[in-house]
């Protein structure tokens, strides 16, 4: 669990570098691919790589309704590499287009929540479907 | 009237090895390690040197505070890092930020501006984390962006 811990906190951490290999992660982790994928699963209800481009999709809503930032610029700032692969994650996620979240929501502020929660909870852990606004980064 | 926290429980895995992390690694003092009855509950408490009246309960899960499923629960939550366990105050977080690092201490953040300080985050060896944070002079910063 211990190992499986820190193979999140990677995640967490390093989540915005496109290069974040989850092959590397799960040999951090010490467990072969298929038992790591299970395992990370079953202790945090995604998979490493769901957890991972969920972290990203969140991070994208941040930035979309408080940054002043092109969505290819968001798209590369979160890590991925590919704009329409972003849009696609983006929007089976939300419901909506990059540009289409942003029309929804602007001119409103990240709400104020400290930083350390944020980080953590947005999106630490599976949620059941609730709106993310509300959230900073 | 209430006085203020004395003591706050931290749920670990491993009553001496969180002993070493919490001394050896953090740099808190050992406030008491007992043993109660024959076979009974050990009562171990940390706390920083600075602040005599404040105690940290290191306790694993378990009777009889709490039934073997319970404990179980509270067990697997902290080992997956579900947990924070407070905030740490310091008055040089660069520098202790450092230190910690350099003893293997296991930061998710590094030392980060807020509208109410500096901020890093850690967990110690069983999974609970913690905000260590140095507090800004002044209060809030309402200018400061939050994310």
């Amino acid at each position: 669990m211990r190992q499986l811990r820190l193979a999140k906190d990677l995640m967490d951490r390093d989540w915005a570098d496109p290069a974040l290999d989850l092959e590397a992660v799960a040999d951090r982790a010490g467990y072969s691919r298929y038992h790591f994928l299970r395992a990370f699963k079953e202790a945090y209800g995604e998979t490493p790589r769901q957890y991972l481009t969920h972290r990203r999709i969140e991070r994208a809503e941040d930035l979309l309704r408080t940054a002043d930032l092109s969505v290819t610029e968001i798209c590369h700032l979160v890590g991925f590499s590919s704009v329409g692969t972003f849009s696609a994650r983006f929007k089976a996620r939300t419901g909506l287009t990059p540009s289409e979240y942003r029309a929804k929501h602007v001119g409103r502020g990240a709400a104020l929540i400290p930083g350390c929660y944020a980080m953590l909870w947005a999106g630490g852990f599976r949620r059941s479907e609730q709106s993310n606004s509300g959230e900073a980064g | 009237m209430i006085k203020g926290l004395a003591i706050t429980t931290v749920w670990v895995l491993d009553q001496d090895r969180a002993k070493e992390f919490y001394t050896q690694k953090l740099g808190l003092e050992v406030r008491t390690d007992m043993t109660m009855g024959d076979g009974g509950m050990r009562w171990l408490t940390v706390g920083a040197p600075d602040q005599p009246d404040v105690e940290l309960t290191l306790m694993v899960p378990g009777p009889p505070a709490m039934d073997p499923e319970s404990a179980e629960m509270m067990k697997k939550l902290v080992a997956k890092g579900a947990l924070g366990a407070g905030v740490l105050a310091t008055d040089d977080i660069h520098g202790d930020y450092k230190r910690l690092k350099d003893r293997g201490v296991e930061f998710l953040q590094e030392p980060q501006e807020r509208p109410y300080g500096t901020e890093a985050l850690f967990r110690d060896d069983s999974g609970n984390w913690f905000s260590f944070t140095q507090r800004r002079e002044g209060g809030l910063d309402f200018e400061k962006e939050w994310s």
